[in-house]
């Protein structure tokens, strides 16, 4: 690839962060600011073919006469699109075949996040496709999976190597004009990951991502597409953390998932970008849009524990198009300090018989605001639509805030709807009873917060399981008062 | 012209008929401005997402009735609540109906907004509660406060309860084409004082009728406030109720709606809880078909300590009906023990009637027991079975089962014969007789 010659300088910063820790990777970093140029430029970089330039020329032409929503129940400060450089890419990329070839200083950082690759090779047989800043920079278990005829790459290698299937799933889920930050995603994407699984296959493995968000200014992009063909089953997990930065960086994310008939999708993600610090000072923010389709008899399942970023927009969706279709959300929303959350699903039955399962547990702690926000819509021809949602909220503290802004829309008398939400705190009886037990009051709390969440953390698979519980105790800290 | 620039130009005619120099016309000044600069809600706003008032705005309405119009008590007799002695506040086209009328100066008031405007010995309450609070920024709330002339007047001093319930009926003659009305009503509950008001709007011919309608309420300590809404009015009739409540501290107030008839009715009812130990509760139920829209806004804003508020909403959909409802309760920070429950239970009996719900929940306190469910549905087929099993026709069956929905709200209405007249309205709009009374 172009920019693995060497001519290419070096560019080492090494500066230290209170909380974080910065890799020093030469990076491949485009100048600030977004115009028709940069596009192309991003485009050409990637050697893309002309028709993935020109589709990104007519999302960047659409996002320019949108606006930036405002409906959220969050409030921040504005990006600038013109203070951020589009595109950054290590500079390095060797093929390799084991781990030992990695860059050790690449390596030391998972080791730091906690993400040992050898032991996730070992112990839980993960496929982990790394997306470092943009490019991926390690695929393994690449073999196994090319000789059931999955497809597992990163979104660039695909739309060289499978133009056929990129081209005809692309935005078919979310459309370049869905929204502002989908539009933004459609134009300046570096990378992402590709999935595609053959018909009636069962994928051998959970495969994983690990996103991070590595180089000063830069706003990561990424586009997932996950493609289940008939009768295929698949489990794909998101892993994300961050190093801490001063500066806000933004992330606009898309994914799209297609089940087609009698598929089965399960997507998991743990989110634990740097959600600022104890001031609200910093922080990611993640503003995604992620939809599945699912066809006839098909099923979307997603889960996510959300912990970090200060802000979080992120709706993850599933269009029960085909008639007999399952989409489920499983989430845990976290929030503490400053963070602030708006995040949820749509539900749209479309087909007949379809269901829809919605479980979200939101805790906020601090001065942080949560809020869930969902949307269950049965339109006419949908018979037999069955639908249950539960939204419990936890507060901790009297600063921070819970909302909950269901939108329930039905057209067809045979929908079966229900909706529950229960707001309330962490009993002092419950907080009583560890205690006596000499279980000291933070570790009660984690104990009652897992508890509550327990629902959704017994949808994740087992090895996230036991790092989403970390997680939440780790979020927690210090928010008992 | 537009119904704005008419409501606009309307005003100064207005004008021409009140006093300009009372304290109240700065209100009204200060409104029509806020109308102006606003103008009517659309569809683009988050509150009226899923109701639409083009359809009004393109109907030429006139504004003020061109002459005064008289009905015959025998004719009209139907739409009171004749079965009990009441005290009346009736309306013909927006103007004051003294011979279909009873009212009150004996230890209570119950009288008339334009005397109340007018005469000296109401200023200072007055000048203390109207316009104190209902919303000064929300469109329609402004524009009825800038036109605010007419209405009920009903003033319980302490310790006082008037010694029968009190109604409040608005007929509209259809003497003319299209008619828009914006009655203001004032209702003021001192300490102790107890209160029992039912209101309903009836269009009497298939003239388009446009009502923009406001009531405060204030509840003192310890008052008690029962307020039922009739609303069955006339296919043709379209009604925006604007419903505002402030309650102070162990006060009790009750609001039930009662929404089976009209093309298309709005309810904004907002419940402000300014005092501790409150007890807010509102209850709907809703049973349409043909076009109709009925869209229920409720808020209850818990702002103090230990307080209460139930909502339950029971609604029916048939043919291509609409029902919307949007419950938001919001806690603040200081408001601790707060216990809210909202229930909104929906039936849809048609492909073509639609069903919008949001209940919705703002919570800045920690120590509060909040909760809303919401489900839509369908009779049960079982149940209908069993009854149909047991020699009771399909379409009665039906009915009852839809009674025993409803049945809940109706549990909590505290007069009796207000009980009986909306099972009547019941049986009626389910076009049964189930041969008991319920």
């Amino acid at each position: 690839m172009a920019y693995t010659e060497e001519e290419l300088k070096k560019e080492l910063e090494t500066k230290e962060y209170e909380y974080g820790f910065y890799t020093d990777i030469e990076s491949d970093t485009f100048p600030k600011g977004l115009s028709e140029d940069i596009v192309i430029a991003i485009s050409q970089k990637k050697q893309e073919p002309e028709w993935m330039t020109e589709w990104r020329l007519e999302a960047f032409r659409i996002w320019k006469e949108m606006e930036e929503p405002e409906w959220a129940n969050v409030k921040y400060e504005k990006p600038n699109f013109q203070e951020i450089s589009y595109y950054s890419a290590p500079n390095k990329k060797p093929k390799y075949n084991s781990l030992d070839e990695v860059d050790p200083e690449l390596l030391d950082t998972f080791k730091r996040l906690g993400i040992s690759l050898d032991e996730q090779k070992k112990l839980a047989g993960v496929a982990v496709d790394i997306v470092m800043d943009s490019v991926s920079v390690a695929t393994t278990f690449k073999k196994t999976l090319a000789e059931k005829g999955i497809i597992f790459c990163s979104i660039s290698e695909a739309i060289k190597e499978h133009p056929e299937l990129v081209k005809k799933y692309i935005g078919t889920v979310v459309p370049r004009k869905d929204n502002f930050y989908a539009a933004l995603n459609s134009a300046v994407f570096s990378d992402g990951s590709f999935c595609y699984i053959p018909k009636g296959v069962r994928c051998p493995m959970e495969l994983s991502t690990y996103f991070r968000i590595n180089q000063a200014g830069t706003g990561q992009f990424e586009r997932t597409l996950v493609i289940a063909d008939e009768g295929s089953y698949v489990s794909y997990l998101e892993g994300c953390t961050a190093p801490s930065r001063d500066e806000n960086q933004l992330h606009a994310a898309v994914v799209e998932l297609i089940a087609l008939d009698d598929a089965e999708i399960k997507y998991s993600t743990v989110q634990n970008w740097f959600p600022g610090d104890k001031d609200g000072n910093g922080g990611v923010f993640n503003f995604v849009t992620k939809r599945g389709i699912c066809e006839t008899n098909a099923k979307i399942s997603w889960t996510q524990v959300e912990t970090g970023s200060a802000v979080t927009w992120k709706y993850p969706s599933c269009v029960l198009k085909g008639d007999n279709s399952i989409g489920e959300f499983y989430s845990i929303a976290v929030t503490n300090n400053f963070q602030q959350a708006d995040t949820g699903t749509k539900m749209i039955h479309l087909g007949k018989n379809t269901k829809s399962t919605i479980i979200s547990k939101g805790i906020s702690a601090g001065q942080s605001q949560n809020s869930y926000r969902g949307l269950v819509q049965v339109n006419s021809r949908a018979e037999n639509a069955r639908n249950f949602s539960q939204c419990d909220s936890l507060l901790m503290g009297n600063k921070c805030g819970a909302h909950t802004f269901p939108y329930i829309e039905a057209k067809n008398k045979s929908a079966q709807i229900e909706h529950e939400a229960t707001t309330s705190k962490i009993g002092e009886d419950q907080i009583f009873y560890c205690n006596q037990r000499g279980i000291d009051t933070e570790k009660a709390i984690a104990l009652i917060v897992n508890g509550f969440s327990k629902e959704v953390l017994n949808k994740l698979p087992m090895e996230f399981a036991v790092e989403a519980q970390k997680l939440l105790e780790i979020s927690l800290e210090g928010s008992v008062g | 012209m537009d119904l704005k620039d008419k409501l606009l130009s309307s005003f100064i005619a207005f004008e021409n008929n009140v006093d300009l120099d009372s304290p109240v016309h700065e209100v009204r000044s200060e409104a029509i401005k806020n109308f102006e600069a606003k103008g009517f809600p659309s569809k683009k706003e988050e509150a009226w997402k899923y109701t639409s008032l083009n359809s009004i705005q393109k109907v030429d309405f006139s504004v003020f009735p061109k002459q005064e119009n008289t009905l015959d008590y025998k004719d009209i007799k139907k739409y009171f609540l004749h079965e009990i002695d009441t005290y009346k506040i009736v309306f013909i086209d927006g103007v004051y109906s003294s011979y279909l009328s009873e009212t009150t100066h004996d230890g209570v008031d119950v009288c008339l907004m334009s005397a109340a405007f007018s005469k000296p010995m109401y200023k200072q309450i007055i000048e203390l509660y109207f316009n104190k609070v209902a919303s000064k920024d929300e469109s329609l709330t402004t524009l009825n406060t800038a036109f605010s002339r007419e209405g009920a007047y009903i003033y319980i001093p302490k310790n006082k309860a008037p010694r029968k319930p009190i109604q409040i009926v608005h007929f509209a003659t259809g003497n003319e084409a299209a008619m828009m009305l914006q009655p203001r009503n004032l209702i003021i509950a001192e300490e102790n004082a107890e209160v029992q008001i039912i209101e309903r709007h009836q269009s009497l011919t298939g003239n388009e009728v446009f009502t923009n309608s406001v009531t405060e309420i204030f509840a003192a300590k310890d008052a008690n406030v029962d307020y039922y809404k009739v609303q069955n009015d006339a296919k043709t009739a379209s009604l925006v109720d604007n419903t505002y409540i402030a309650q102070k501290d162990n006060s009790v107030v009750r609001v039930h709606t009662f929404s089976f008839g009209g093309k298309l009715i709005r309810n904004n009812l907002n419940f402000y809880q300014n005092g501790q130990h409150v007890d807010s509760t509102l209850k709907g139920v809703t049973i349409l078909g043909e076009k109709q829209h009925v869209d229920h806004h409720t808020l209850v804003h818990h702002a103090q300590p230990n307080c209460e508020s139930h909502q339950d909403y029971k609604g029916i959909f048939g043919e291509k009906s609409t029902g919307v409802f949007n419950g938001k309760i919001i806690v603040d920070q200081i408001a601790q023990k707060t216990n809210a429950f909202q229930q909104n239970n929906n039936i849809l009996l048609s492909d073509k009637a639609t069903i919008n719900t949001k209940p919705q929940l703002e919570i800045f306190a920690d120590d509060v027991k909040c909760s809303h469910g919401c489900t839509i549905g369908q009779l049960d087929e079982d149940a209908l079975f069993y009854l149909q099993s047991r020699g009771i026709p399909k379409k009665e069956a039906t009915a009852l089962l839809m009674y025993a929905f409803a049945n809940n709200v109706l549990e909590s209405v505290r007069i009796p014969e207000v009980k009986k007249r909306i099972n009547k309205i019941i049986a009626t709009t389910l076009g049964v007789r189930v041969g008991f009374d319920l």
